[in-house]
């Protein structure tokens, strides 16, 4: 080929044209002479000194190794062109050399002085080019030069070629793993790095050298945590997936307790002993008690916290990844967040919903109320492919249970018509699972499968009987008429599996057929030969069984299938003929084992269990490959479990005097290079911001896991309670202010009060003396604590600095939160009944409380409002609301008369007599449920005994926590107890039953919709900036005349808020009456507006996301307001 | 982490490897074929296959089989996505992601792939970056290369990858600036044979087309951004803000991309925008069946439903259809079994109606479940879920943008039981 037609044929941009004459080359031996020749011409151009021929002749050449085609004799002529000055030739020499270098190792060294010329370039990009194909040619002899280049370039100036000395880690690594140890130095130093660009890629690097060595994180463990969000996809899951192993190695298990404890209750739930069940509860509540209560660590929170927004990533990996992160991680109440980002994936492409599934799979077992709500979310299209239609079926299978049974069966009905039969199978066998694991059922399902086996379809008869074989070995006496049914069936069916399950079925329960039995055996003895093995061997296993039991009858058969069974082909058979004959034919030399042969054949079988092949797959870790495989993959990492105690926190303080030489140096070599890019700067601040905003939610869902906080709000903690409660108050409330507007203004007022507070802070702090002395090393030395700790959000400090001084600060602002609790507990049980109890046990339990409770939106700082000054009061109750018992009249006389509802009348509840009233306090285990007071009397003679809630039946999304087990409750007395129900933003009942010791009730919960929501404060402006967003359809109107007895603001303001759960919103004119609250389940707000027009004419407006919630509360509103 | 990948087309060939590690012979790739034998159709492949020595990660996109060569533990969803997005970025490079294109322009397929990968770890997937790295071919710059002799590859260093927001490269102009954001809904639904609705949702996306100079601040805004539930936003998206304040915050890349994909919360009413009347029977004597489909507007909010097709796959044993459609045109493949009706626009007052007679193969028994239909319809400017953009900002540029937006409801998995 001349050079010109070879110029010419480029006009596609590429070697469109020249390649097809490769394309079709077949693998002949002819052809080796012309590849040749081609490759002289190509030799020559590479030779020639116009770029536009060498471009050429290596465009070609890439064509070639593109297809697998050989180029390697090509290689002495295309490393000369290493040093072109033409960056694509070059590029493209560089795609060869990686390409070829393993096996030209000579030659290959030619190009090294290139490449150590290239990472001297002052640009940065040809300094990363020529590491990259440096590291990347694996060739053993330049070990040596590579570990001084990734030396150097993992202090490059340029963070982009410290990326590039990261990648090369593990390409040197797995050339020579003799270096190892000054690996590992390097990646010790880039783990120090900052900048977002390196932490991704450094990470993989430890992560494929050096796993083992978690202490290396300990240092970078609160930076990576903090960069996280501004990394780059990929390095998001390596670093992701590494901290969920470093956390299990370093926090305590946040479930320990509550795994305690549940398995307590089950067993006390199931146990058909109850005294037993609930000797081992108190064991369990024994054992719970004896352990610390647990606190978590700042650093796992930390953790939980910033890694939650990438389950929006939009990148399917990242998003499971988190998920894992949480399910491996997270506090039981908290993992729910992921189950929605997780069916979200599922509309992704059907690979990635494959491996979701997978892992949904799993999940569903362990969590399954976590995808409850997205069940339909599962349902299967005919259009899905066979394998993501069975492990849907599977996830269905896993989620079912009393109350969504039918559905799913319903669905499951629609699925056994299905054309694709391995998906009908794999149905059936999900009916049977359904069957097996839900009682009610069993029956339903049975009798489905049974009509299934007139099917027309073989496979769907054959799959059915299996099933049946399995679900009758449960309860065998109850379903004769099934068996006499199916032995019919072996004339038909010729599915092997099928028919060898018959066999058995009717040799284990012959006797309750003894007259088709012995026919059955008849007309097999005369099929023998054709069977295949398995049923060959079950019809040996038939005539053993028939013998024992019916001699007469079949003692010929016997002999005459064992005959046959004797000169069987496959030896397992003859075996079994000779196995069974000696045991059960009486002869003079069988020994004494005949006699044991119907203990042998006819023992009770223990039913099969049916599992999902998902269980217990979560030894693995989640997402990861080898979870998928269910097996060990190359290189897995196993997640370690959780240490019993909390290794040393402390190794992740970093020392502030460290961090600011190597930050500063850095900068210095940087030669001004941004260290945090501008756009994250402003982000940052955001995110501080944020901090303090999702603070209640943290705070508040954290539940059981006692007083968790975060380093930031732990100061918080300790300023509030230090300067009195009255100011904590305020402080709460203004933090909420903030994190909803993001006015500027406000902002300003904000440090203002914070700058007075934390003066405050600092003197109470002081007095309160007693600050660990290992504080003064860490701290700044021209910083007081105090001051820093309470202005964060305007310092401009250094993430990690802020975290080290609080989180110090912790141990001390707990201790002095909680003699603080002590004061309240007094104040308290001044105006309460109980006594107080052992205080140890009381300030940890109210101590969680207050971490509970304080940064609940209140409406506290409302200054008109008529029961700000009461609120105080409620608040200081709402401590001890979990664990002690008030009367309902004490706990909140402040918002107008609580309505109390009967529940159960004391002569249908035989002496006992239950009433609730909805405290509107918030739910101290879990911010989405309603906390529902309940105060039980027993007007009877006799003392009731274990007063409990039982199988609550909901609708679906609801959720109930039961309060703790009444032991005893004497004649004459009355407990009260707080018990929270999430009605899923439904005024849908909560049907449960309560037990006690020899009674059962069943009793229903009905909520009027003004309590299904939580007040909420809000700014006028606020208020209607959100009512601006929610009109349309969201908006309803009504006017109303207003009663008699209702004129004048506060009697609107006393009959709005009796109706609902809302608080006032704050505004000049007379006329109108703001209301704001939010649904305790979703948050959706609700905002009410009523303007009186004249005398007794009034405008009611309710704006609420939800409608239904909207209509309602409209009605219920204008009955208060017009009586 | 991804040690090799294969391209194979539906013929089995693998017609591209390339190896980021040590060669891998492309015999690797028989456990492939013989999981591909095994599955029925290419869909069921599955994605993860276990070799002795290798772990097989692959894909199934465009009719071109991604298969990805494993060592070692990897989360594997982290080599899916890679591996669409490789897809995505060839379909970006080439207008279309098929091995013809693909095989012309292998140079560029390859100096791609070296970019994005670098010893098996994702590099650079961004787009924006990428063009920069490597020039996309142009008809006009391929014409410009043969004159000049100058290269697909930008003779300046991109500045990209160091900017300080890494997925816009700066310096970017144009004469008239414009954004255009697409709101395009989709609807997946089953409904039953009875009509009702078994399940039904939306899903959401909006792809933006942003063609602005310098580095302009965008925030959009929208009537009732509480409509949208579970967002998952483009990197760009200032995640803090959303949260805060309800709205779209970025500083966009340049060209096309998808902003925000969305779930619109399951708590509101899914408007069915058409009704599907459907009797199809089949009878044993005869070996003939019958078939009745009317197609109805339902709830379509005053616009008009266009591009209705419906698809039934029809059971093995139906050999031929003879329907007359009152609108539209039906075609019965009888290889694969599909009839396909396109009916084009909806008719309120004259639903169109398909029926007729199906023949079935003589001497098999009648098949006992009857087809799905799956509709495939198209709303313009409406989104179904009622979500409004309400105005876009532009900050940090001084110019003013032309801004466009357009909404779209479609039919997703759209399935109606029969």
């Amino acid at each position: 080929m001349s050079s010109s037609s070879a110029f010419n044929d480029d006009k596609g941009g590429s070697s469109s044209i020249g390649e097809p004459e490769y394309g079709h080359d077949p693998a002949s031996g002819g052809i080796f002479s012309s590849d040749y020749k081609r490759h002289d011409d190509l030799k020559e151009m590479l030779d020639s000194n116009k770029d536009s021929l060498k471009l050429e002749a290596m465009k070609r050449i890439v064509a070639m190794i593109a297809r697998g085609k050989n180029a390697s004799d090509l290689f002495p002529a295309v490393v000369k062109n290493v040093a072109c000055k033409n960056i694509e030739v070059k590029k493209l020499v560089y795609v060869y050399l990686v390409r070829y270098a393993e096996e030209q190792q000579d030659l290959a060294l030619l190009s090294i002085s290139t490449f150590q010329r290239g990472l001297k370039d002052p640009n940065q990009l040809i300094r990363a080019s020529a590491l990259r194909v440096l590291s990347s040619i694996r060739v053993t002899i330049i070990v040596p030069i590579m570990m001084l280049a990734i030396r150097e370039a993992a202090s490059d100036m340029s963070p982009y070629v410290r990326k590039t000395a990261a990648h090369a880690i593990p390409k040197l690594y797995s050339l020579d793993p003799d270096q190892k140890d000054q690996l590992i130095e390097v990646i010790e130093k880039l783990l120090a790095d900052k900048t977002t660009l390196v932490a991704g890629s450094v990470v993989m690097a430890f992560e494929e050298v050096c796993p083992e060595r978690i202490d290396l994180i300990h240092k970078n463990y609160r930076k990576l945590c903090n960069l996280l969000i501004d990394v780059e996809e990929w390095g998001q899951v390596v670093i992701i997936n590494m901290l969920t192993r470093y956390a299990r190695t370093q926090f305590l298990n946040p479930n320990a307790n509550e795994s305690l404890l549940e398995e307590g209750t089950e067993k006390a739930f199931y146990g058909s002993d109850e005294d037993e069940g609930k000797e081992e509860k108190v064991e369990a509540a024994a054992l719970v008690a004896k352990r610390k209560p647990y606190v978590m660590d700042p650093d796992h929170r930390l953790l939980l916290r910033n890694t939650k927004p990438l389950l929006q990533s939009r990148n399917a990996a990242v998003v499971m990844a988190v998920a894992q992160l949480y399910f491996h991680l997270a506090p039981k109440a908290e993992v729910g967040v992921i189950a929605k980002a997780l069916v979200r994936l599922m509309r992704s492409h059907s690979e990635v919903q494959y491996v979701v599934l997978q892992n949904v799979a799993t999940m569903s077992i362990k969590r399954r109320g976590m995808f409850e709500p997205y069940l339909k979310s599962f349902y299967i299209r005919s259009t899905d492919p066979t394998q993501i239609k069975v492990l849907k079926l599977e996830v269905l299978t896993n989620l079912a249970n009393e109350t969504n049974i039918s559905t799913i069966l319903r669905e499951f009905q629609t699925y056994i018509k299905s054309m694709d039969k391995d998906f009908v199978a794999a149905t059936i066998q999900a009916i049977g699972r359904c069957a097996t694991s839900i009682g009610e059922v069993r029956d339903t399902c049975l009798n489905g499968l049974v009509q299934l086996l007139s099917n027309r379809d073989e496979l769907v008869v054959a799959e059915s009987v299996v099933v049946i074989k399995k679900l009758l070995q449960m309860q065998p006496e109850r379903h004769s008429d099934i068996i006499k049914h199916m032995a019919k069936l072996t004339d038909n069916i010729q599915v092997p599996m099928a028919r060898a399950s018959i066999l058995w079925l009717i040799g284990e329960y012959c006797e309750h057929i003894p007259k088709i039995a012995p026919d059955v055996l008849r007309k097999m003895a005369k099929s023998f030969t054709n069977e295949e093995d398995i049923v060959k061997l079950q019809v040996l296993n038939l005539a053993a069984k028939l013998y024992l039991t019916n001699s007469k009858q079949t003692k010929l058969l016997t002999q005459y299938v064992l005959n046959l069974a004797k000169y069987d082909q496959n030896y397992d058979i003859r075996d079994r003929a000779r196995f069974i004959r000696q045991l059960i034919v009486p002869t003079d030399k069988s020994g004494a084992l005949s006699k044991y042969a119907k203990k042998l054949f006819l023992a009770l079988k223990p039913a099969p269990v049916l599992e999902s092949p998902f269980k217990d797959r979560d030894h693995f870790q989640l997402g990861s490959l080898s979870h998928l495989l269910n097996a060990k993959a190359g290189g897995y990492q196993e997640l370690p479990d959780w240490p019993e105690v909390a290794p040393d926190p402390s190794v992740r303080n970093v020392e502030l005097q460290e961090v600011i030489s190597t930050s500063r140096g850095r900068i210095g070599s940087l030669g001004g290079w941004p260290e945090v890019p501008e756009w994250t700067k402003c982000s940052s601040r955001e995110k501080r911001k944020e901090k303090k905003v999702e603070k209640p939610f943290y705070s508040d869902s954290e539940g059981e896991s006692g007083p968790t906080e975060s380093a930031d709000s732990d100061s918080d903690t300790g300023s509030g309670t230090g300067s009195g409660s009255e100011e904590s108050g305020s402080e709460s409330g203004s933090e909420e202010s903030e994190g909803e507007s993001e006015s500027d203004k406000e902002e300003e007022e904000e440090k203002h009060k914070r700058k007075s507070k934390s003066r405050a802070k600092k003197s109470t702090q002081e007095s309160e003396g007693s600050e660990p002395s290992s504080e003064d090393e860490r701290k700044k030395p021209p910083k007081g604590k105090g001051p820093k700790a309470a202005s964060d959000s305007e310092s401009e400090e250094e993430e990690e600095e802020e975290e080290s001084s609080s989180e110090s600060s912790e141990s001390e602002s707990e201790g002095e939160s909680e003699s603080d609790t002590d004061t309240r507990m007094k104040q308290k049980t001044c105006a309460s009944k109980p006594p107080p109890r052992q205080p140890k046990k009381e300030t940890e339990m109210s101590l969680l409380d207050l971490d509970d409770f304080e940064p609940t939106p209140s409406p506290q700082v409302t200054p008109v409002n008529n029961f700000v000054s009461s609120s105080l009061v409620t608040d200081l109750e709402g401590l001890s609301l979990s664990d002690s018992a008030l009367s309902p009249a004490a706990v909140s006389p402040a918002s107008g008369p609580v309505k109390s509802y009967e529940l159960l009348h004391r002569i249908t509840g035989e002496g006992l007599s239950v009433s609730y009233c909805f405290s509107r306090q918030p739910f101290s285990h879990d911010p989405h449920m309603v906390s529902v007071q309940m105060q039980f009397t027993n007007n009877g003679d006799t003392e009731a005994r274990n007063l409990r809630i039982q199988e609550p039946k909901l609708q679906s999304g609801m959720r109930i926590a039961e309060f703790p087990e009444i032991d005893v409750l004497p004649p004459g007395e009355t407990v009260t107890m707080v018990m929270g129900i999430d009605f899923s933003d439904s005024t849908q009942a909560a049907n449960f039953q309560l037990c006690t010791h020899t009674r059962k009730f069943f009793l229903t919960i009905q909520p009027p919709v003004g309590e299904l929501m939580m007040p909420v404060f809000m700014t006028e402006n606020e208020f209607k900036k959100e009512q601006g967003q929610l009109t349309g359809m969201n908006e309803i109107t009504e006017k109303l005349t207003l009663g008699e007895t209702c004129q004048g603001d506060a009697a609107i303001v006393q009959r709005v808020t009796s109706t609902a759960s809302l608080s006032r919103v704050p505004c000049g004119s007379e006329m109108k009456c703001r209301f704001a609250g939010k649904t305790v389940t979703s948050g959706s707000l609700v905002l009410v507006t009523i303007v009186t027009r004249e005398q007794l004419v009034a405008q009611l407006t309710v704006n609420c996301e939800k409608m239904l919630i909207g209509t309602m509360l409209v009605k219920d509103i204008l009955q208060a307001l017009s009586q | 982490m991804i040690h090799s990948l294969f391209l194979i087309n539906s013929a089995g060939d693998i017609f591209l490897e390339k190896h980021w590690k040590s060669v891998i012979s492309r015999s690797v790739c028989d456990y492939f074929f013989e999981a591909q034998e095994k599955a029925s159709t290419p869909e069921n492949v599955p994605p993860v296959i276990s070799t002795p020595h290798h772990y097989l990660i692959n894909i199934y996109r465009d009719k071109i089989f991604f298969v990805s060569v494993i060592q070692t533990e990897v989360p594997p969803l982290f080599v899916i996505e890679f591996l669409h997005r490789v897809a995505e970025m060839f379909q970006d490079y080439f207008g279309e992601c098929s091995e013809a294109s693909i095989k012309d322009n292998v140079v560029i397929v390859y100096e791609l792939l070296e970019e994005m990968l670098d010893n098996g770890f994702p590099l650079a997937t961004e787009s924006n970056i990428l063009k920069e790295l490597i020039k996309p071919p142009t008809v006009l710059r391929s014409v410009v290369n043969t004159i000049t002799g100058s290269t697909n590859v930008g003779e300046t260093l991109p500045t990209g990858q160091l900017s300080t927001v890494p997925w816009r490269r700066t310096g970017v102009k144009y004469t008239n600036n414009e954004a255009y954001f697409d709101v395009v809904e989709e609807i997946d639904a089953i409904i039953d044979k009875s009509g009702t609705t078994v399940i039904a949702e939306i899903q959401g996306v909006i792809d933006a087309c942003v063609k602005l100079s310098g580095m302009p601040d965008l925030t959009l805004s929208f009537v009732n951004p509480r409509l949208m539930d579970d967002l998952s936003f483009h990197p760009c998206v200032r995640f803090k803000r959303w949260e805060a304040e309800r709205v779209l915050s970025f500083i966009p890349p340049d060209g096309n991309f998808r902003l925000v994909s969305y779930h619109v919360n399951a708590q509101n009413l899914v408007a069915i925008p058409v009704y599907v009347k459907q009797n199809i029977s089949f009878f044993e004597s005869g070996f003939s069946g019958r078939l009745d489909i009317t197609v109805e507007p339902k709830q379509t909010m005053g616009k008009t439903v266009e591009g209705v097709v419906v698809t039934v796959h029809m059971p093995k044993v139906v050999l031929s259809a003879n329907l007359t459609p009152t609108q539209g045109t039906y075609n019965y493949d009888p290889v694969t079994k599909v009839l396909a009706w396109d009916i084009g626009k909806l008719n309120q007052q004259k639903p169109p109606n398909l029926k007729g007679s199906l023949s079935l193969q003589s001497g098999a028994p009648k098949p006992e479940e009857n087809p799905s239909l799956n509709i495939d319809l198209k709303i313009q400017q409406l989104a179904i879920s009622g979500l409004k953009v309400n105005r876009l900002d532009m900050f940090g540029e001084k110019y003013k943008p032309f801004k466009g937006v357009k909404y779209l409801t479609k039919a997703g998995k759209f399935q109606v039981r029969t």
